[in-house]
This record gives structure tokens, C-alpha cells and sequence, in this order.
């Protein structure tokens, strides 16, 4: 490593105020920091030692994302083989198929290997331009402002690509993420100033401008022509817990997430595993993930005990609201985004059973929606100072009672 | 042209422009800017609402009590309104459908109660009709732009006419339905007033407060 440490001490002065490369300095800060701690010091009182810093809880979400990310290529590539399979299709003719043929790898969906493989070369296409289409607009954002280029994005850049169906075009997945990372980022002041969750907003963009691609009426299996067909979500809201068993999608299958659906999220067991680790390491709030729990629980209780003969959503049950679509990772990930969601402790438990509560009511009520999480999340995202307002006015007027 | 008609009618255009710097008349640039057509009837429709009701506030402006002006300039605005309504259902019949209450609703637009109020009331006629048709341009300079955008990108098409083909009907254009929903309009006001802005930097508001930062590059 002494070389290259070498090489950034020699490029430095180039970058610095008045240096060649001054608008770079961005980007070498970038690389700098990549491989090395930052030597900045605290200089006044007080000095708080600490090994936390925006890297290191970066670098957490994003190990704890990872389970999700390995079980989506391979449930990706294993939906895709076993519908080969049943269909008795020829192997497919894209350059997917031929690279898969030139290395020898067939289309075995018992294969975890092969089945991992092809779900590999479904996601890293979309999460390099992922990261290459929203890295540009960080690098230039932060080139103008003089800020750093941190690392919020590779989180940001993940959960946006787990969230995307295989099957998304590459140029909406480029259009997505510019829209999330300059509309809900940087016009608010870049990393720590967004009030949205960018990923989210990239994601919701898609939904909103590219309906036929993004929502679950049709297959996300790749290869997309050739299969027809509904997640269990949108099966769900045709017909019912009853019309998800009867395509063969048991609640087990759901909740290990050998489903049909976006690249990262059907598996529950994943995100909740993810969700284990970051609130362990302290970077994720549990209260949010019980707040969304809880109000995710009440919500479907009530509506199963109100119940209704034309909409079979209502009697849905919440351990199957748990693990169809997109809950359990945007509740893990999503909602407990610590710039976005709210920051005293009352306040997540509320904000929690808000993104619960409404997501069950979209998903159930709404029939032009088939999942709600992401509206959800995104609206709790705007009330959260308010709420927080409302807790910190709470926390004065007591304390004020109690000196009286 | 002399100066006082020339800021009358130029600066409302991108120096004191009533939709980016004074946030005025968002209801309508939301609503009817889906496409084209409609946008401009709608812009016209305004620009002779706000011209002649602040001429007509102009002439009675040392008769009028303060007390009742306000009445007294929304019963003007409102019958002109209704004038321009009528008006296009009688030569623009399917236009004035697409529109529906947006032009009623002019009545309410801040722009044309914001200039009789602020400007009309103090000026000589002339002057004050001339503002009128400024703000209308300012207002209509936006508008066109925003419905542009949209119905080029949410449809591909311009005023009807198709730029770019559809991949429904065999082109290359995947249309962009956010563009066709009513926050899409939000999105590109603010892009418009982002732009602005960083053109126009006297337009950007002082903070009301600064959250000390001094970057690492800066400080020592």
C-alpha cells in the first residue's frame, strides 16, 4: 500500500487551492479517503473519540444489504432457468445466453451456481450504470460546491438497483437514479439535506413515468417476452391470499423469497437478516422497524375484522402483508434512512407506524396500486420534522410544567 | 419606448417575472400545461384579463374608497373573465372544453388581483395596461415553456403534431408518464426557477440562517 500512498501525497499539491487541478480536488478527496482514513482532527473542545464516522456506517448498510443482493441474483437467475424449464424453451439468444453458453453453464435451475451467474449478469449491468449515471451527477455536484464526494451514495446506489424489476430498460435505470440523486438530493444541499430518500425517489420516478415496466401486473422474470403473468402481490390483489397458494407460492416460499419480483426484495428472511445486523451495529433504529411492524400489524388486523365481499385484499393477513413485495426491505432499509426518517425516539415509533399503516391501506384499498411501501415511506419522509416539531414541543411544555 | 413603459412591459418577463420570482398563478401552470394548445389559449386569456382589468382599475383608481377596492377589482376582474370565457367557448369550443374551470378560475389567479392591487391603483392607465400585458407575458413565457416540456416528453408531440414516434406505434420514444401528472409541473418550475437563479443571482433569497460549515480544504 506504501506506493500508493506515495502517489496521492505526490498528486496532492495539484488538487489543492490554486493547484493545476483545483476543480478535481473533489474527486481526489474521493479517492483519497477510498483508501485512507481522513486526517482530519478535531481542533476545539470538545474531542469526542469515536471510530463511527459517514464511511464506516455507509460501509455497514451496505454489508448489510449484501444478503439481499447474493439472494436476489440468484433468485433472479433461478426464476428465469426454472421458467427455461417448465416452458421447454430454447436457451436464451441474448448476450446473456451466449456468454452463458461460450463458459459452458447451462440453464439448470438447480444449479445454484449457474442460477447465482445468470442473476449476476441481470444485476450488474443495472447497478454499474446505476452507479456510473448518479456518480456523475455526485462528482459534479460536489466539483461546483467544493463538497466532498461521500459515500451515502454507494448506499443509495444498491438499495436503488435491489429495487429495480431484472427487466428494467438500462437507460430508465440512468434516468431513474439522476432523477433521485439531483431532484431529492443535491437541490436540497447534497448528502444530509435530502428530506426524501433519493434511492426512493428514483424508484417512485420509474413507477410514476414508466408504469408498464414498473409495476407488477407484468412478469419481472427475464427472459420478458416470453412469460406472462403477475407477482404474487398483483395476484394478490385480483384474488386474494387463496389466489397467491393456488399458483403454487406457499407463505414459506414468500417469506425465503423464491418469488417473482424486483431484483433485491422478495426475500424477507434476507432483509430481516440485514435488518439484524444494522440495527445491531447501531446504525439503523429499531424503533422504526417495530413502529412499521406494529402499524403494518393494527392496520390488516382492522381491516381483516372490517372485511369486504368485493375486495379481496381485506382479509389478507398481516404475516402475508410481512412477506409479499417490497415491505420487509424498504422497513428495514428504506424507512430507516437516518437523514430522512425522523430523529427522537417518540417521533420514529410514530413515523414508523405511519409508513406501516399506510402501506397496508394502499396496498388493500387502492386498486390502481398493488404494493404501497414506497408511496408510504416517502410520505412518513415529509411528515418527519413535523413530527419531530411536535415531540420537541412535547419535551419543552413537560419540562417547563415540571420546573412550574 | 420610454423607460417607464419599458420596465412596465420588459421586466416582468425574467427580471420580476410573477411565476419565478413572485410564486404567483401556480394553480393554473399545474393544471393546463399538459399540453400545448390549451397553455397557450389559457396564456392569452390571462395576458387580456390582466391588461384590461388594470386599465380599467387605472382609470377609476382616484374615485375608488379604499375601503371596498378589493370588491370593487374582483367584480371587475370577474366580469372580464366571464367575457374571455364566453368568448372562447363561442370560437374555441373543444379548447374551452379541454380548459374547463381554469379559466373561471383566472378570477382567482394571484397575478391579475397581485398587479391591479399593487401597480394599477398607483399608475396612469397607459402605463398600467402596458403592465398588464407584461405580467401576461412573463406569465405566458413560462407556461409556454413548461407545457412544451411536458407534452414534448409525456406524449412526444407538440400542439398535437408528433416529434418524436411513439414506440407504441413502431418509433423509438417511450413517453414519460410522470410528465403527464400534475407534480411533473412542480419539477419544472423549479428547474425554470434553478435556472433562473443561477442567471439572475440577485433574484436568490438571503438564508435566514447559515449552519456554520467551513470545508477541510478551507479551514487553517
Amino acid at each position: 500500500m506504501r506506493p500508493l500512498r506515495k502517489l496521492l501525497d505526490k498528486v496532492e499539491p495539484h488538487f489543492e487551492k490554486g493547484g493545476r487541478f483545483e476543480s478535481f480536488q473533489a474527486i481526489y478527496e474521493m479517492l483519497d479517503t477510498l483508501f485512507y482514513s481522513p486526517p482530519d482532527v478535531s481542533r476545539h473542545a470538545p474531542h469526542a473519540r469515536d471510530a463511527i464516522d459517514l464511511k464506516r456506517v455507509m460501509g455497514l448498510v451496505v454489508l448489510g444489504v449484501l444478503p439481499c443482493a447474493l439472494f436476489g441474483m440468484w433468485n433472479t437467475g433461478y426464476q428465469a432457468n426454472l421458467a427455461i424449464e417448465q416452458l421447454g424453451l430454447p436457451a436464451p439468444s441474448d448476450w446473456r445466453g451466449a456468454l452463458m453458453a461460450a463458459m459452458g453453464i447451462g440453464h439448470d435451475p438447480q444449479s445454484v451456481g449457474a442460477a447465482t451467474f445468470y442473476g449476476l449478469l441481470y444485476f450488474v449491468p443495472i447497478y454499474a450504470v446505476t452507479l456510473a449515471a448518479g456518480g456523475v451527477w455526485e462528482v459534479l455536484f460536489a466539483g461546483i460546491r467544493n463538497h466532498e464526494v461521500n459515500e451515502g451514495f454507494f448506499v443509495t446506489s444498491i438499495l436503488y438497483a435491489l429495487t429495480l424489476p431484472a427487466t428494467t430498460p438500462l437507460w430508465q435505470v440512468a434516468i431513474g437514479i439522476s432523477f433521485g440523486v439531483v431532484m431529492a438530493k443535491e437541490v436540497f444541499g447534497g448528502t444530509g439535506k435530502n428530506f426524501m430518500n433519493p434511492a426512493l425517489a428514483g424508484r417512485a420516478f420509474l413507477y410514476f413515468a414508466y408504469p408498464v415496466e414498473m409495476s407488477g401486473e407484468s412478469v419481472w422474470t427475464p427472459p420478458i417476452d416470453v412469460i406472462t403473468g403477475a407477482t404474487p402481490l398483483a395476484i394478490g390483489a385480483e384474488s386474494g391470499t387463496a389466489g397467491i397458494v393456488s399458483q403454487g407460492v406457499t407463505w414459506m416460499d414468500a417469506f425465503v423469497g423464491n418469488i417473482q419480483g424486483s431484483l433485491g426484495e422478495t426475500s424477507a428472511v434476507a432483509c430481516l437478516l440485514g435488518g439484524v445486523f444494522i440495527v445491531y451495529t447501531g446504525v439503523a433504529s429499531w424503533r422504526i422497524i417495530a413502529g412499521v411492524m406494529l402499524g403494518m400489524f393494527a392496520t390488516a388486523m382492522l381491516l381483516n375484522a372490517v372485511g369486504s365481499d368485493s375486495n379481496p385484499m381485506f382479509a389478507m393477513p398481516w404475516y402475508w402483508h410481512l412477506v409479499l413485495g417490497g415491505f420487509a426491505f424498504g422497513m428495514v432499509f428504506m424507512a430507516t434512512d437516518p437523514v430522512s426518517a425522523c430523529i427522537t425516539n417518540p417521533g420514529r415509533w410514530v413515523f414508523g407506524v405511519l409508513i406501516g399503516a399506510i402501506t397496508v391501506v394502499i396496498r388493500v384499498v387502492n386498486i390502481a396500486f398493488p404494493e404501497g411501501i414506497m408511496l408510504a415511506i416517502l410520505f412518513a419522509n415529509i411528515f418527519a420534522p413535523t413530527i419531530d416539531h411536535f415531540v420537541m414541543r412535547a419535551n419543552v411544555s413537560r419540562r417547563l410544567r415540571r420546573s412550574a | 419606448m420610454s423607460t417607464a413603459t419599458k420596465r412596465a412591459l420588459l421586466k416582468p418577463i425574467v427580471d420580476d417575472n410573477p411565476v419565478t420570482l413572485h410564486v404567483l398563478g401556480i394553480c393554473s401552470a399545474l393544471a393546463v400545461t399538459t399540453s400545448l394548445l390549451p397553455s397557450l389559449y389559457m396564456c392569452v386569456a390571462l395576458t387580456v384579463v390582466a391588461a384590461l382589468s388594470n386599465a380599467a382599475v387605472s382609470a377609476i383608481r382616484h374615485v375608488l374608497p379604499s375601503s371596498i377596492r378589493i370588491i370593487v377589482q374582483m367584480t371587475i376582474i370577474a366580469s372580464l373573465v366571464i367575457v374571455v370565457d364566453e368568448s372562447l367557448k363561442a370560437f374555441a369550443f373543444e379548447t374551452s372544453r379541454e380548459l374547463s374551470v381554469f379559466v373561471g378560475l383566472i378570477i382567482t389567479n394571484c397575478i391579475v388581483l397581485g398587479r391591479t392591487e399593487s401597480f394599477a391603483s398607483k399608475n396612469p392607465v397607459g402605463l398600467s395596461f402596458l403592465d398588464g400585458i407584461g405580467n401576461g407575458l412573463g406569465y405566458s413565457t413560462i407556461l409556454i415553456l413548461v407545457a412544451t416540456s411536458r407534452e414534448l416528453l409525456g406524449a412526444g408531440t407538440l400542439l398535437g403534431y408528433t416529434i418524436f414516434p411513439n414506440a407504441a406505434d413502431g418509433g423509438w420514444y417511450k413517453p414519460n408518464g410522470m410528465m403527464l401528472l400534475p407534480p411533473s409541473a412542480f419539477f419544472v418550475i423549479g428547474l425554470i426557477i434553478w435556472a433562473v437563479r443561477t442567471w439572475k443571482a440577485e433574484q436568490v433569497e438571503k438564508p435566514e440562517f447559515r449552519i456554520h460549515e467551513v470545508h477541510r480544504t478551507e479551514a487553517l
